[in-house]
């Protein structure tokens, strides 16, 4: 009996190692972004059903991990593709370099809002950047005046802002290692707190006290980390109606009969609002292609092709029914002309 | 004091006490059944939520649309060639049909919220079906096409119409469409084999477990091919051969711990080892089932140990004195009686596996596949890992799919396990 098995096992790892030399990847790899995830994989589905290609393999590793797979190196074990809900950072730029990942194609693809919602049995909350600054940073201005900071001593919303309302300060977020905490901290909290013109002028005279001071989120409860699913935030939000929650503007799409988004600076969180600039909380988008895999891997250029299509990225795309905010027309074209030319980031200097 | 005396002492110290002990007793008694009551509860309220919401995810809506196979519609010649066919404008067929159905819509912000009422997989069923059979053509056909994932949501009643418009993902005039396609006996509920027959979908209504089935099987086929044998050679030199030393124990300490160890840590393992070292391809079932193996040794190997314990000496030294050697004495008469244990504790290992997520994280198991795997090399996921990936979905009609996902991921367990209760009772001798 056993010789029989042993026989089986060594047949197996045998032609499992003929199939590994075979192996010549036909299908695209992509990693990256939970935020881009929803949307690179309706692309993918499409492009795969209505192409000869296989339909691209995309993992959600996050925008961190998926940098590091994507500069890991040149090759058809190596992705070819990753999403990220910010901006490449000059340090995965030179890592990439480092590693042979010489010519790589940028592509910003649209935008993505951030919302705070609440409740649909409560009323609306109308925020202001300061208000959330001061609701939620680790530490705030001294209310009583003066260019101190202490420990967030808010407890109450009213005690923030008082045309708010005197309930508890609970929000309910992304943890740390989520792309949509770093653009909540960046964009809400660092905007409130840039309405302090003393800390503002922080930034240029001590920029790491600055850092702790502006993108730092309390830690004695009033925020909540609520974990990477923001279904859960919703679910959670709808059965707390004192409780507002932080998640991407795709959940407050499909969950409009359950939780309201809260105004920004006077702006509500719609599609128009959030394409316009209108509404602040918004991020861009971007995936990452790997050039030496262009003609080696089959299928990247037609996948390309179909993401910056009109049809798909467009103004009534696909990707904007599924809640991703286009980019303007003439981005889109620029965009577009650069991507069907494979131009290479040459370095991260702002375009 | 008599003998007599001191006996009446003690009857009479048991008789005060025996109401207290009969009270504890029954308080221990009751402890017991509060305790699997309690458990019951919570696996029945387990249960109730998850087949109350999961149970519609069977059947799905489909639109009753009359195609007209026009090549002028489909924008080919009359005669196409496959490469023309697969390139037609398929998007267009559905479009019309409905234009046809509601001529008085003009405006394009209406006509396009009227097209959302069809899924785009009504698109790929028609270029399925020119593309295997050309000489539809020119013909004008009844065709029932998958309805969109709000359609289908409204027809499960996960829509409420007396909501304000704007709360609801369907507007007032998409719902008087559906009135009027529901007057004219266009829209039907069908059990829902596209769940059973297709992959991962980003459209609630063209998602399916097959991919995620195929994923696992394949995971647990190479699973079970290397820890079945593995685990069980491990097992009988150990018992039947080892002698007793320092080396053993430390190797039964290590087996012990391994079975304690957080899954995840075997994930890290594996991406460090097979897929860093080994360069074996990332997301295929074959490292995934590597990895899982790693996590099941141990406790194959101490189920495969406690059941030939369990056979007595006895047979052993029978065997070892008609003049069998060793090795007959194990294969001839040991494995036989043992094996029956052996294979429970290797289902409960393998029901383990099935189950498992958190290892295949780490060397990119969990990733959108729509593709259905053809082979353990191939690109997959598994149930658990799609289960994750659906209850992390934006769209509403994935709650339902999450759950029926994890009915059929129970369905499985329960089978895995019956069988294994059925082996132990079936086969296992006591002595």
């Amino acid at each position: 009996m056993r010789t029989t098995l042993t026989g089986i096992v060594a047949a197996a790892a045998i032609s499992t190692v003929g199939v590994l030399e075979a192996a010549n990847r036909d299908y695209i790899s992509i990693v990256g972004s939970s935020t881009v995830y929803p949307f690179a994989t309706v692309v993918a589905e499409r492009f795969g059903k209505l192409t000869e290609f296989k339909t691209p393999k995309i993992e959600s590793t996050g925008s961190g991990g998926g940098m590091k797979l994507f500069c890991k190196g040149v090759g058809v074990e190596h992705p070819d593709v990753t999403n990220a809900s910010r901006r490449m950072k000059t340090s995965e730029f030179e890592q990439c370099r480092n590693n042979g990942v010489t010519d790589i194609v940028e592509v910003p693809i649209g935008y993505d809002g951030i919302v705070l919602a609440n409740s649909k049995r409560a009323p609306r909350f109308e925020l202001t950047r300061r208000d959330i600054f001061l609701a939620l940073a680790k530490q705030v201005p001294n209310p009583a005046g003066g260019e101190k900071l202490v420990a967030n001593p808010y407890k109450l919303w009213s005690e923030v802002n008082s045309a708010l309302p005197a309930t508890k300060i609970e929000v309910l977020g992304p943890p740390p290692t989520s792309g949509t905490r770093d653009a909540f901290n960046e964009l809400a909290i660092e905007g409130g707190c840039n309405t302090f013109a003393w800390l503002k002028a922080m930034k240029k005279k001590d920029s790491k006290a600055y850092k702790s001071v502006c993108r730092s989120v309390r830690e004695d409860g009033a925020y909540v980390e609520a974990g990477e699913n923001d279904n859960l935030i919703v679910q959670k939000l709808s059965a707390n109606s004192n409780a507002l929650g932080v998640f991407g503007f795709g959940f407050l799409d499909q969950n409009a009969d359950l939780v309201q988004g809260s105004t920004v600076d006077g702006s509500a969180p719609t599609f128009d609002a959030i394409a316009d600039g209108e509404y602040v909380i918004s991020r861009p988008l971007y995936f990452y292609v790997k050039k030496a895999h262009v003609g080696k891997i089959p299928g990247i250029e037609e996948y390309l092709k179909e993401f910056t299509s009109e049809g798909a990225w467009g103004e009534e795309g696909y990707l904007a029914d599924k809640g991703m905010i286009p980019l303007a027309d003439d981005e889109r074209r620029t965009v577009k002309n650069a991507v069907i030319q494979l131009n290479a980031l040459t370095s991260l200097a702002q375009h | 004091m008599s003998n007599a005396d001191e006996q009446a002492a003690v009857v009479d110290i048991v008789t005060a006490g025996l109401k207290r002990r009969y009270a504890a007793e029954r308080r221990f008694r009751l402890f017991g059944l509060l305790s699997v009551v309690l458990g019951f509860v919570f696996l029945f309220a387990l249960f109730a939520s998850i087949i109350s919401t999961g149970y519609p995810a069977f059947q799905s809506t489909y639109v009753q649309l009359d195609i007209d196979f026009d090549p002028a519609i489909l924008d080919i010649s009359a005669s196409p060639g496959s490469e023309e066919l697969s390139a037609a404008n398929y998007a267009g067929l559905v479009k019309h049909s409905l234009r046809e159905l509601f001529p008085a819509v003009k405006k394009r912000r209406e006509r396009r919220s009227l097209y959302q009422l069809v899924s785009i997989g009504a698109e790929y069923e028609l270029r399925n079906r020119l593309l295997t059979a050309p000489s539809f053509i020119g013909r004008k056909e009844a065709l029932w096409l998958p309805a969109n994932d709000d359609l289908d949501t409204f027809m499960k009643g996960g829509i409420d119409r007396q909501l304000p418009q704007e709360n609801r993902r369907l507007s007032d005039q998409q719902l008087t469409w559906i009135d009027a396609l529901l007057e004219a006996g266009r829209i039907e509920k069908r059990f829902n084999t596209v769940f059973f027959t297709s992959g991962d979908s980003r459209e609630p209504e063209l998602a399916g477990i097959k991919g995620a089935l195929l994923g696992s099987f394949y995971t647990l086929i190479v699973t079970l091919v290397l820890s079945f044998p593995i685990g069980i050679a491990a097992a009988i030199y150990l018992e039947e051969f080892a002698s007793r030393s320092r080396w053993t124990d430390v190797i039964e300490i290590n087996i012990n711990n391994l079975a304690a160890v957080p899954s995840i840590v075997f994930g890290l393992l594996g991406l460090a080892v097979f897929i860093n070292v080994f360069d074996l391809p990332r997301s295929a079932p074959l490292v995934g089932g590597l990895v899982l193996t790693l996590m099941t040794l141990p406790t194959i190997i101490i189920a495969s140990r406690a059941a030939l314990k369990s056979v007595p000496p006895s047979i052993r030294e029978a065997a070892l004195g008609v003049g069998a050697s060793r090795m007959q004495m194990v294969t001839h008469h040991v494995l036989p009686l043992a094996l029956p244990g052996m294979l429970t504790g290797t289902i409960i290992g393998m029901a383990r596996a099935l189950g498992e997520s958190a290892p295949l994280l780490m060397i990119g198991m969990v990733a959108f596949i729509v593709d259905v795997p053809q082979s353990i090399t191939e690109p997959a996921t598994a149930l658990p890992v799609q289960i994750y990936l659906w209850s992390d979905s934006p769209e509403r009609a994935f709650t339902e799919k999450t759950s029926a996902a994890i009915i059929v991921l129970l369905v499985f367990l329960v089978v895995m396990n019956s069988l294994a209760v059925y082996l132990r009772k079936r086969f296992e001798k006591r002595w």
